[in-house]
Formats: structure tokens, sequence, C-alpha cells
């Protein structure tokens, strides 16, 4: 098939949603620099153009191909996570960023993809009798806790948390037993317990900043100049935008520099205050109808492959947005994932990009059935 | 049939795949519908509490301070302004690097290594964006050299405050006093809290004037509401209330009077109090040494105030009204007084004087060792003779010499706007029954006749008793100007016209008479005739053997132990207009030491400036020539320009 009429067959809601959501971004990161294209709004309508189109290309990729090259790219993530265990720069106090000359590049958020289309091609080759088979979950257990150990290790907790989380959602999707998700829960629940018992012993198993950074999420209020701060800030302008909103570039707590990293992770809150609840709920139906349109494409493919590479997908664009909104309600704890497509910053929105690409590609080669 | 389980198998599990993604779908759909629902909680439930939280973030207030009331002398001298005070302040945020900002900075204006350090640390204590002084009162010159360089110095901004100044301020500290920056201790005792109090160094009166007068000087703060954002720095004003400056306070002293007086009693520690006798005005209140009350107003360094701690001479302290001396002689007028008042004595009445006076065994001496022979009241005050008054003090007893005393205006403090005024004192029988537990013996009366023992006054308490004397009228001094009307018009004293005259006389004798304590010291222009009494008071006790042997010469004694000389007057003598008081801490007889320096004082006043060398003594005027001529070249050398400025 010509490779531009097979255009015409991808998910168009799907695609013309995404453009919405990047417009929302835009809009807002205009806001935050102070009604100004500089210095963070053209960059990020460049990269997003760039990689829109780059979703049509990869579309026209039978997805085929991106089952064939599935493990080398995760031999590849794999070998980027330990490169940027030993030559990553640091910020912050972890290792998190590869710089490869032409882009800066967080392995650990383009691996989740890696991570997906390798499950989903372990699923689609093992025999469908032998999913629940112990030696067959372990496999896949294994190809998750390795790279999750070593993001954890940068250190980057939640990354680590999000990873598990996707390919434990893979394996579920993929039909392995019930039984053994009830098992993994309780043991989650009884290390989560140990954790907390490790707490100021000579064998602590998270830095002291984890620990503070639960302390404050369990109470912003304790410390609200410290660590607290971000948390209580980011409510007061989500609660302050009220229904419709201090109208746009008038919000007084992101104008006025009293929100954290207000253009990145923390760009939902000027959102809140700026476009009131309509502008918030708006924001989660539309990337809700992201999701749903995902789960469509997974329910039309044919092939094993493509469904479980959807579902994970799609399921890493959910972890997104959820968990940021979460976070700057303060219903989960500050762990630095970014808004997907609204937030300001290359590597993720070339990772979610990329993700879609892949989404376009199974949908439109939905009825190969190889 | 292997093919078929196996068909179902699979079958089974792609339906359980779709199952699972429905499933999913439906958590998800749960999870956004439980973020919805936070989202409706956070923005429309709790929007309102969450908006005046905005607000108290946005919004801050912040005070204007008010520019402070200025103090001028009775003629609109300015004496306490405001001057713009030259600062630069350093933000650390923006310097980048502070230390490398300072060093440049130390290249155009002078800035010590240390304070350069000190600086640097207290930048480390606060937050990044608060100003931290960095440089005071730099001249015009520095503080335009660095505005040129501004760019080059990131951080530093100059600013331009007010500060108090105080111009001719060694004559006029002890008045006016000194303003500095607030501490802990005055925030407490001021209650209600203004909050302009609560500005970080603002300046309020400590002393003088300018504390006791605070209240009009201060004025009231104006408000602005400002928005800031999350650092603190201000983006744009909202709105401002104006606030109100506070009362300018005109005293009822004259600065070139004044002047004049300070540099006369330079070198000396020593007070003189000059009142105008009709209205109270004080016209000149000098106290000696003095200090520099703009090295208060920032905050005194430690070894400054310690230096003006343990001067012996206690330039801090204002002598004029918060020193208390036995005031000797000069209190045989009012001895005389309560005498005549009562009628124990007639003017022509003689009391004769051997040279002491003889109390059972005890002997009481006359300053004249031959004595004087019969005197009346009139010689006794003229000569100052001490039996006469021993005599005189007996008769009269301490009762009414105390009732005399303060209708004169001793023992009291004035309504004065002074800090640390002093009483004084006059004692009472029933004082001293109930201080040392022993009662009031007849020798204690004589000592009091003679102003010495336990009787003190002030240089300003014996000022107003001179000018009582010489009006007969209830003088109230007072120093701030057309603060006190019923000065104009003062109350009669309830003396005796008669009482005052014998008095007045007594007082012309001891300059105008040739046997007279202060004849070398009078005047030769008939219109401005002096009359007064010189005052030597002790401060030791002097032993019978030393009595015997000789009294030691006061040259002979340590500083601290030589008498206090003391001379009040009045003039001119037929229309008394001023009366002047002076006391000088150990610094002899006041005959010879007091009294010259009060007649130069009361010409300037009289004369409107530096007398005449004809109103002297032919004979000394060549060395009054050459002390005035000396005294003018001081005062207009002097430069009125704090000198730290």
């Amino acid at each position: 098939m010509n490779p531009f009429i097979k255009i015409i067959y991808i998910n168009w809601p799907l695609q013309i949603l995404i453009l919405a959501t990047a417009l929302f971004g835009f809009l807002m990161l205009y806001s935050v620099s102070g009604g100004s294209w500089e210095p963070w709004t053209k960059p990020q309508i460049n990269r997003f153009f760039i990689s829109f189109i780059l979703i049509f290309v990869m579309s026209a990729i039978s997805i085929s191909f991106w089952q064939k090259i599935s493990p080398f790219c995760y031999m590849l993530g794999l070998a980027l996570l330990i490169a940027v265990y030993f030559y990553g720069d640091t910020g912050m106090g972890a290792k998190r960023w590869l710089d490869l000359r032409i882009i800066k590049l967080q392995p650990s958020e383009a691996f989740k993809i890696s991570m997906v289309m390798v499950l989903a091609y372990y699923y689609h080759k093992l025999p469908v009798n032998k999913v629940s088979h112990p030696f067959y979950v372990l496999v896949p257990l294994l190809l998750i806790i390795i790279p999750a150990f070593i993001v954890f290790r940068q250190p980057d907790l939640g990354t680590a948390l999000v990873i598990i989380m996707i390919g434990i959602f893979v394996m579920f999707i993929a039909g392995v037993h019930f039984g053994y998700f009830l098992f993994g829960g309780l043991s989650f629940c009884s290390l989560l317990f140990i954790l907390f018992q490790s707490r100021g012993t000579d064998w602590q198993l998270l830095k002291d900043y984890h620990f503070r950074r639960i302390d404050t999420f369990l109470d912003p209020s304790a410390d609200p100049l410290g660590a607290g701060y971000h948390i209580t800030q980011s409510k007061i302008a989500l609660g302050s935008g009220g229904l419709f909103g201090r109208g746009y570039m008038q919000g007084s707590q992101s104008q006025l520099n009293f929100l954290p990293e207000k253009h990145t992770d923390f760009i939902f809150t000027t959102l809140a205050e700026e476009f009131g609840f309509f502008g918030t709920i708006g924001l989660l139906i539309i990337y809700s109808l992201i999701v749903a349109f995902c789960i469509f494409s997974a329910l039309v493919t044919t092939d094993k492959f493509s469904r479980l590479l959807i579902t994970g997908l799609c399921m890493t664009f959910f972890t997104y947005f959820s968990i940021n909104i979460a976070m700057v309600m303060g219903l989960l704890p500050v762990v630095g994932i970014p808004l997907p497509l609204v937030s300001y910053g290359g590597s993720s929105m070339i990772v979610i990009m990329l993700s879609f690409g892949l989404i376009q590609s199974a949908h439109v080669h939905k009825n190969i059935g190889f | 049939m292997s093919k078929f389980k196996d068909t179902t198998i699979k079958s089974k599990l792609i339906r359980r795949v779709h199952r699972r993604i429905l499933l999913a779908g439906i958590l998800k759909a749960s999870a956004v519908a439980f973020l919805g629902w936070n989202i409706r909680k956070l923005q429309i439930e709790d929007s309102e509490d969450y908006k005046l939280l905005a607000d108290a973030n946005r919004v801050n207030l912040r005070l204007i301070p008010p520019s402070r009331g200025l103090i001028f002398d009775r003629l609109g001298t300015p004496i306490a302004l405001n001057e713009q005070n030259y600062k630069v302040v350093l933000i650390r945020e923006q310097a980048g690097d502070p230390g490398k900002v300072l060093k440049r900075l130390a290249n155009i204006i002078e800035l010590e290594h240390k304070r350069q350090e000190k600086i640097l640390q207290d930048m480390k204590k606060r937050s990044s964006f608060i100003p931290i002084t960095v440089a005071e009162n730099l001249t015009w010159k520095d503080f335009a050299k660095i505005s040129v360089n501004l760019p080059s110095l990131p951080g530093i901004i100059p600013e331009v405050g007010l500060t108090r100044h105080y111009q001719e301020y060694e004559s006029y500290a002890h008045i006016v006093g000194y303003v500095g920056p607030i501490s802990d201790k005055d925030l407490e005792s001021e209650k209600p809290v203004d909050p302009v109090l609560q500005i970080p160094k603002f300046q309020i009166g400590k002393v003088g004037v300018e504390k006791k007068l605070e209240k009009h000087l201060r004025g009231r703060a104006g408000v602005s509401k400002v928005e800031v954002n999350a650092s603190g720095r201000v983006m744009r004003e909202l709105n401002r209330t104006q606030g109100k400056s506070g009362e300018n306070i005109h005293l009822t002293i004259a600065t070139n009077l004044q002047k004049f007086a300070s540099e006369r009693l330079k070198g000396m520690s020593a007070s003189s109090v000059l009142i105008d006798i009709k209205s109270g005005d004080i016209l000149s209140l000098v106290s000696t040494p003095s200090y520099n009350p703009n090295n208060f107003v920032l905050g005194i360094s430690h070894s400054d105030w310690n230096d003006l701690l343990n001067d012996e001479r206690k330039p801090l302290l204002n002598k004029a009204t918060s020193g208390a001396y036995p005031p000797g002689s000069t209190f045989k007028m009012v001895v005389a007084a309560a005498a005549l008042e009562l009628g124990l004595i007639g003017l022509n009445d003689k009391i004769f004087c051997a040279g002491f006076y003889e109390l059972g065994s005890r002997k009481f001496h006359c300053w004249l060792k031959g004595g004087h022979g019969k005197l009346t009241l009139q010689e006794a005050i003229q000569k100052s003779c001490d039996v006469y008054f021993y005599e005189l003090a007996r008769k009269v007893g301490v009762k009414s010499i105390g009732v005399m005393a303060r209708r004169l205006g001793l023992g009291q403090a004035y309504n004065l706007p002074l800090t640390g005024l002093s009483k004084g004192f006059i004692p009472t029988k029933k004082w001293k029954k109930e201080r040392f537990g022993t009662s009031w013996l007849v020798g204690d009366t004589l000592n009091v006749g003679i102003g010495q023992g336990f009787s003190l006054a002030t240089p300003l308490q014996l000022a107003v008793m001179t000018a009582r004397l010489a009006s007969g009228k209830e003088v109230i001094p007072n120093i701030i100007k057309n603060s006190n009307k019923n000065t104009d018009n003062p109350k009669a004293l309830l003396i005796k016209e008669n009482t005052l005259v014998a008095i007045r006389r007594g007082m012309f004798d001891v300059l105008n008479e040739e046997d007279g304590t202060a004849f070398n010291f009078r005047t030769t222009d008939e219109n401005f005739l002096i009359a007064g009494k010189t005052g030597t008071s002790q401060v030791r006790r002097i032993t019978r053997e030393e009595r015997e042997e000789g009294v030691i010469k006061n040259e002979d004694l340590p500083w601290k132990m030589r008498d206090h000389a003391l001379f009040t007057c009045f003039a001119p003598y037929k229309n008394p207009k001023y009366a002047l008081s002076i006391v000088v801490e150990h610094g002899g007889s006041g005959s010879k030491v007091a009294a010259p320096i009060a007649r130069d004082i009361m010409l300037f006043q009289l004369y409107g400036g530096i007398p005449p060398v004809t109103a002297y003594p032919d004979k000394q005027q060549v060395e009054v020539r050459n002390r005035l001529m000396d005294i003018e070249k001081k005062i207009n050398s002097r430069t009125n320009i704090n000198p730290n400025i």
C-alpha cells in the first residue's frame, strides 16, 4: 500500500486530540513566560510539529517492523540506562540525563516505550497456554525489575515505580493469572511496611529526601515554607482559580512566581488558576478521550502485539497525566512527572509522540493479522 | 481434539485480554472521575478560601516612615534636621558573587575588609532578596561614583533615605538629645505599639527633647499596599494612604548665646543656665563637656560609647538640669529672705562675726579666718559671711528655710521636655529621721544655712531662684516656645518688696562694692550693672587639724576633691531682664572661677553679641579682649557640619 494512502487510515480523532492538548500547552507556556514566545513557547512549538510529523511517518511503517525491532529497542534502552548511570549529567542529586551532544536525553523516559514493546513482543511470541506458567511469569518480571532497579539507583524513585506499574499492567492485560497479581499486591504492601520500618536504621532503603517527601505528602501543612511549600502554593493556585479562573495571564500565583517549576511539572496549576474549573475539566476530558480512542484502537486491532503495545503505551500516557494532576493537587507526592504534551520539555514530548507513532502504526495496520 | 482445545484456550485468552482491557478502561475512568471530583472540591467548594490565601500571598502592606518633625531655635535656625542619607544596599540574588562585587565596590569607595566580611555574614543569615546596607552616609561624590559604575556592580542599589542630623551639635546635645534605632526595650515600653516602630532600625528619640516630645515629632506612617512576588519583591503599588509628618518644635534657646556660652565653658566640667526673667524662656542651657549626638543616630560604636561613659567629666550628663550640687553661699539669699519675711531680723540689725560660730563644743567656721566683725544683712550677703548666716539659720529654723527654698523654686522639677531632670533636695527633720534614724541637730540647720550639708540644687533651679528674687514673680522656666501661656504673666511670689529690695541690694554689692566677693568681676557700663552671688561648695570635709594647719588650697587637691564654683546673677540691676547661674564642677572658688564666666555670658546677652571691652574695668580690658577675640574666632571657625558625614 502507498504510505500516503495509509495515512488516511490513522486514528484521526486521536491525532486531533493530540493537537488540541498541545495547543493547551502552548497557551500556558506563553502565559507563564509573562506573555512571550521566549524562552519556552517557541521551542515547544517547533518540537511539537516536528514530532507531530514523525507520528505520520511512523504510522506509515508497518507494525511488523516495529515488532521485529522490539528486542533491540529494549537492549538499546537498557544500555542507555546503564550509560546514564555511569556517565550521566548530575542534576539535583540524581543522574537522569544523558548528553548526546544533539539532544539531552532522559533514557528512563524513553525506556518506558521499549519496555512496553518488548513485553508485547514477548507475549506475542509466547504460546498462549504458557502465559501463566511460573517460569514464563518470571522472565517478564525480570525484564521489568532490572531496569526499574537501575532507575531507582539514579536515584529516581518516581520513574522506577511508574516503570514497574506499566510493566505489571502489560502483564495483566496479557492475561497472566489473577492469582499472581493478588500475591504481588500483598508482597508490595509488606515491602512498603519494611521500607518504613527501615527508616532511621543503618540499613535504610530509601534516601532521606524520599522519606521527607513522603512525610510532606502526608501532611504538607507541617512544613509550609520548606518541602511542603510547593504543594501548598500549588493548591492555592488551583483553588483560587474557581469556576472560571482569574483570566488568561492574570493568575497571581503563577505570574508572581509563587509556583515552582511553573513551566514544567506544575503547569497544570497555571491552567487551573487562569482558566478555572472549566479549563481543568476540559483538559481532563481531552486526556480521557485520548485514552478512550487508544482503547478503541487496542480493541479493533487483530494481533496480540498491537493490542498489548497500544494498551501499554496508553497506560504510560495515562500514568503521566493522572500522576501529574494528582501530584499538583497534593494527592500524590511530588515525583517529577510532567503533564504530557503540555509541560515544557523535549525528552518527555518526544517519548510521548513516539508512543503515539507506534499506536497509530498499529492502528493503520490493524488488519495485518500476523 | 487438541487443536480444538488449543483454540478454546486461545479464544478464552483473547476474551480475557478484551475483558482486562475493558476492566483497565473502567479503572482509568474511575481514576479520572476521582481526579475530577478532587478538582471540583478545590476549585468550586473551597475556592473562596484559596482566593483569600492567594491574595494574602500577593498583597503586602508596607509602611512609609513619616518624616520626623524638625527642631528649631527661637529664631527659626534649624537644629535637628532630616538629611538625605546616601546609602547603598546589596541584594544577594542579583549580585552573583557578592564577595566579588564588594571587592569591586571597595575600589570605588572606602570599605574595610572587616566590614566586607561582616556584610557577607549578615547576608547569609537573610533571604537572598533582602537588601543589606553596605555603606551609609556617603558623600555625594562617592554616591555619584557608585551610580556611574553600577553596570559593573550587579546587585548594588543606591538609595536615598532620611537620617537625623544635628547642627550646632555640641552646644545643643544635652537639650535636643538624639534619636537612635529602636530597641526591643523601647518597644516594650510603647503601648499601644505604633506600627511604624516595627520598621527595622526605625529611629526614635532616645534622650532629651527628641525623647520627651517623641509623640509630636514622630508623625504618622503612611501605608502602601503593594503586590509582591514569591521572593518578596515589590511588583507594583496597589494603593497608598499618605502619612503625616511630625510637628516642628521651636525651642526658646538663642543659638548665638548658646554657642558663646558653650565656648566660654569649654575645657571645664561646667554648666550654665540663662533665663528670660519675664517669660521664663530658657535662652541658654549649656553643659560641658559635650558629645556629638550624630554619632548615636546610626548606632554608636562600642569604644566611643565606653569613652563617653568612662570620662570622669561625664559628657553625657546634662549638668544644668541633672547635676545637683550643694548650693553653697548662693543659698544664703533663701535664708535671708526667710528671716526677713518672718521679721526675725531688721535691715539695720547687726550680727558679729569672729571667724567662727560656737555651738556647744563644736566650732563652725567662717570662710574668712579673722572674721568680718559687725555686719548688716546687706553686708553679710555682699561679703558672704558664714557666721552671720549660721546665726540667721538658727533663728529661722530648717522648716521655714525649706518653705522659702521651695517658694523660690528649689527642691522641685519643672515640667520641661528634658530627660533626667533632677529635683534637687531640700532636707526636712522628718527626712533625716527616716533616712538616718537620727534626730535633726542644730548643726544641721547651720550647715543648711550656708548651703552645705544635705541641700542640693541644680544650676537651672539656681537660675530660677535668682529670676524669682529679681522679679518678685513666680517665674516658671520653659524651653519650648509658646508652650506655656501663663508664663507670660507669672503669679506674684508673696514676698514683701522690702525683703526683695534688700536681697537685691546685697547681691548688687557683691559685684559693685569694693568688699564684695566678686568685685573684680563687675561691669562698668552703667546700663548693664550686674547683681549676683558667689558660692563655693565643699565636696569634702575639712578636719580640725587641717583647719589649724591651714586649709589646703584647691590647686593642690586632686580634681575630684576640689570645691564646686558657683555663681548666680541677674542683670541689669535696675531693670532685671535675665537671670544666670553657673556651676563649675571642682572649679575652685565661685568668686574667682564662676563669676568671670557669668559676667561674659551675661554681657553677651545684654549686648546681643560679643561685648565691648569698655564694659569691663580698665585693668582687665587687655586680658578680656584677648579672651573674647579667641572665643569669637573659635565660634566663627567652627564648622557646623558633622565631620562624619
